[in-house]
């Protein structure tokens, strides 16, 4: 923060800002977490809340620790915005403690101790989803079926308090794995796919989110609207989405075109887990990706690739977040190496030469 | 006729609706004039009046001094009245050195040089006269205009372009210009198509100009000595930067560190075409120029023929003064114009525009970390990764920046017009820039420094040597004559021992 005045130029301005820009993207988050609110009921809210706050909190308490002013940064909307983000990504139900732990090791170690906005290295959502992942594995793979806020068998109000405040332990009944880790677990049970998926996949209910998982990524479809208007509103650009789907279609597809007993088909790894939504919200922050269209390619491939090698072959059935992590330890590599050509140079950064001696040097 | 892409650029609110419905239109004299003696790139002038002196209008005040510099010339006729120095119109407000006229009031024109006919005369006699004229770049640039025509002894060039695009938001300068001088400045790019020895010329407009195009358009066609083209660009900042207009038309980009007529282009603005003509066909001098005057903080906005040498505050004065403290006055366009550090600053050659921009118009001042969204990176016409340069630089890391790309920077001001962090990019680029020419300046005078001491060093050893060598070359000599004497001395002696026998011996070998 300075407010020196300055001399130069230009003395005319677009009007864009930081909170103006991540007010956009809590707008196109809205669709997404309406719908996880209406789907999973009152503990999403609460958790959501809590999660919330607990990010507000970290901020403030982060920015008075390091001596920074805080009205300007608090407001600015990337700490509401990394609480919101952590918020979609946690299994509905859990407690409140999973989503305040997980603010805190967002906003304070993940993006405070790094030197706070703009200066973090790896997604702070996605840093406290990982941390959270292993270290509570139980709870963060508590997924559960719809229960529709106002329907008969959801929780109400208070009953909702209790199972994000109180720790009910009932929800065990309720909960369900995730399709990605029903494949995982039958697959290793040495079932074929094609069984596992005629049983529980419904591409419709997919889709829509109409199955079991997190709060606010269940819905491709949402995600996919929101992105979309990321996308308009030129907050993104589409080289990362792109170049991640297209690695994970062309990936998946080959291996299921070789062995569809084994190998999920493109569309199943596009409609669930996180994907479309990490495509969207968390590969294209701005912070932790590469600067150039080019190196968005790039790194928007390396995610799709890395989600397909984790979901295909390692131990853990959704591979979003280490991948994007993964991927952003190599941001700063690619931003070494991946530049603009610039103008009047060749990419090597030459000046251009023309051969044609009627363009050249006369005297 | 087909277009090209460039790279980047943004889309400023033009604002150029509020003067651009407004004439061209005189303003009386001021009571006084000051007219500095650098208004162009290159060499200051050197003053050829003293005070006291009467001029007339037109009259020569100072003449270009070597290769790259203008020749400066009185608004108008009266007295001079001081020869010194005066406050630049320049964001530092250093005083530079200015002529100050009180003008008589009669603005009586001095003897100017005659008409030429454009077309009779060789190309040289055109350059002449514009140098003669005092004519520079007027979109801003400045640099002498008389230079640029005398290229085609440098390049082969085939194309002349004429940069009409105006870029820059709120400046309606050129778009009067060529609506109510059409004629004029067409026939200042056939001059110039002729002086330069080309056949071809685009006329490149932006689309937000479509009047100007249309007489353009419309009038071109009465003309028909070359190929002029009336052309619109899209309005796009920084379509007016020469070697992206030339890019747009032809698709050829410059290459680095080179000049447009490397590619056989040459690129002059629309107003200067403008003065061109007036200098060939009525042997008229720069001596005004159309100015725009707007910004919400301006009372009247419009554009005016204002003298050289006019102080900003009269020209405020005319246009009844300002509604309310302006949060910046500028000179030239809100993209790359300057701060004006005094109204008391005259108006110079370069002066498209003043500019009294309110709170509303200008970026906030707080700025915040970069949070590398790289709309900066789409925005730079260049090419270029600025928030990356700016980090670097900010590292103190200079080397850095220019390992990529300080150097090939225009200073358009995109990134930091998009930039959410309203990071003052350009003040650091042009940081940068400065910290680098101070450091090769102190380090070549270090070498000059080094290399003058190791001439002194040579030449004191030289003449060390030659001393101690002139010393022995006389020992020697002493010696040597002291032997001779000798010799001579025992010769003598032995001769007047035996003269016959050394004469008999001589004539035995000689025979032999």
């Amino acid at each position: 923060m300075s407010s020196i005045d300055i001399p130069s130029g230009p003395y005319s301005h677009s009007g864009a800002s930081i909170p103006r820009t991540m007010g956009l993207v809590l707008v196109a988050l809205l669709p997404s977490t309406i719908f996880g609110f209406v789907v999973f009921g009152w503990p999403a809210i609460f958790l959501f809340l809590t999660t919330v706050l607990t990010a507000m909190a970290a901020e403030a308490l982060s920015l008075k620790m390091s001596g920074k002013p805080i009205a300007p940064f608090l407001f600015d909307g990337s700490g509401i915005l990394t609480g919101w983000l952590l918020a979609m990504t946690l299994p509905p139900w859990s407690p409140w403690w999973i989503g305040a732990v997980g603010s805190v090791v967002a906003i304070m170690l993940a993006k405070h101790a790094f030197g706070g906005l703009g200066q973090n290295v790896f997604n702070p959502a996605m840093v406290a989803r990982t941390v959270l992942l292993i270290s509570f594995p139980i709870q963060m793979t508590q997924f559960l079926g719809p229960q529709p806020i106002f329907g008969a068998d959801a929780p109400g109000l208070l009953q909702g308090l209790g199972i994000t405040f109180g720790g009910h332990p009932e929800i065990d009944a309720l909960t369900s794995a995730s399709l990605l880790g029903s494949i995982k677990t039958q697959l290793g049970q040495g079932e074929v796919l094609q069984q596992i998926l005629s049983r529980e996949f419904d591409l419709k209910s997919m889709a829509i989110g109409l199955a079991p998982g997190s709060m606010g990524e269940t819905s491709a479809l949402l995600a996919l609207v929101g992105g979309l208007f990321l996308l308009v509103t030129r907050v993104i650009s589409w080289h990362i989405p792109v170049a991640m789907a297209g690695a994970m279609i062309v990936l998946s597809g080959l291996f299921h075109a070789m062995d569809p007993g084994q190998y999920a088909s493109p569309l199943v790894h596009l409609v669930s887990g996180t994907f479309v939504f990490a495509a969207f919200f968390i590969a294209t922050d701005y912070v932790t990706a590469p600067g150039t269209p080019v190196g968005k390619l790039i790194f928007g491939a390396g995610v799709g690739t890395l989600t397909f090698v984790i979901r295909s072959w390692a131990a853990y059935p959704e591979g979003v977040a280490f991948a994007i992590l993964l991927m952003n330890s190599t941001v700063p590599l690619i931003d070494t190496y991946i530049k603009p050509r610039i103008y009047g140079r060749t990419r090597k950064g030459d000046p251009i030469q023309y051969k044609d001696a009627e363009q050249g040097d006369a005297g | 006729m087909k277009l090209f892409k460039i790279k980047g650029g943004v889309h400023p609110k033009g604002r150029k609706e509020l003067a651009a419905e407004k004439p061209i239109a005189p303003i009386p004299l001021p009571s006084l004039l000051r007219i500095p003696l650098q208004q162009h790139i290159g060499a200051p002038a050197t003053a050829i009046v003293e005070k006291g002196d009467l001029v007339k209008k037109g009259q020569l005040l100072a003449v270009s001094r070597g290769a790259v510099s203008a020749a400066i010339h009185a608004p108008t006729s009266g007295k001079i009245i001081a020869i010194g120095r005066f406050i630049a119109p320049h964001a530092s407000g250093l005083p530079a050195p200015t002529i100050t006229l009180r003008p008589d009031g009669k603005d009586e024109w001095a003897d100017i040089p005659p008409p030429l006919d454009p077309f009779a005369c060789e190309p040289e006699e055109i350059a002449t006269r514009v140098a003669a004229s005092g004519i520079v770049g007027m979109g801003g640039a400045t640099f002498p205009s008389a230079v640029k025509l005398n290229l085609r002894n440098r390049n082969a060039l085939h194309t002349l372009v004429i940069n009409a695009a105006e870029c820059e938001p709120y400046l309606t300068c050129d778009d009067r210009l060529m609506q109510e001088r059409t004629a004029e400045v067409l026939d200042g790019v056939a001059i110039i198509c002729h002086a330069l020895g080309v056949s071809k010329a685009i006329v490149a407009i932006e689309k937000n100009k479509p009047q100007a195009y249309e007489a353009l358009k419309t009038d071109v066609k009465t003309q028909s000595r070359f190929d002029i083209q009336i052309v619109q660009v899209p309005t796009r900042y920084p379509m007016g930067s020469e070697k992206h207009l030339v890019q747009a038309l032809t698709g050829k980009e410059t290459p680095a560190r080179a000049l447009t007529a490397d590619i056989g282009i040459v690129v002059h603005n629309v107003a200067t075409a403008h003065a061109i003509q007036q200098a060939v066909r009525h042997g008229r001098p720069l001596i005004s120029r159309v100015v725009t005057v707007s910004g919400e903080m301006m009372s009247q906005r419009g554009n005016f023929e204002v003298p050289i040498g006019t102080p900003i505050s009269h020209l405020i004065e005319q246009c009844g003064g300002f509604i309310g403290e302006p949060d910046r006055l500028l000179l030239g366009g809100p993209m790359m114009g300057q701060p004006v550090s005094s109204q008391r600053a005259p108006i110079v050659k370069g002066v498209n525009g003043v500019l009294a921009l309110g709170k509303k118009e200008t970026p906030a001042r707080q700025s915040m970390p970069c949070i590398r969204c790289t709309s900066c990176v789409s925005a730079c016409p260049c090419g270029l990764v600025p928030y990356e340069m700016a980090a670097r630089i900010r590292a103190d890391d200079l080397e850095g920046a220019v390992e990529i790309g300080l150097l090939d920077c225009i200073a358009c001001g995109s990134c930091a017009f998009v930039c959410p962090a309203t990071i003052p990019l350009v003040q650091y680029f042009n940081f940068a820039k400065g910290s680098l020419t101070a450091k090769q300046r102190v380090a070549h005078k270090q070498e000059e420094t080094k290399r003058l001491i190791q001439i002194r060093d040579a030449r004191m050893e030289k003449i060390k040597r030659e001393k101690q060598e002139a010393m022995a070359r006389m020992k020697a000599e002493r010696e040597a004559k002291k032997r001779q004497k000798e010799l001579e001395e025992a010769a003598k002696a032995a001769q007047e021992d035996g003269q016959s026998e050394d004469c008999s011996e001589e004539q035995a070998r000689a025979k032999a």
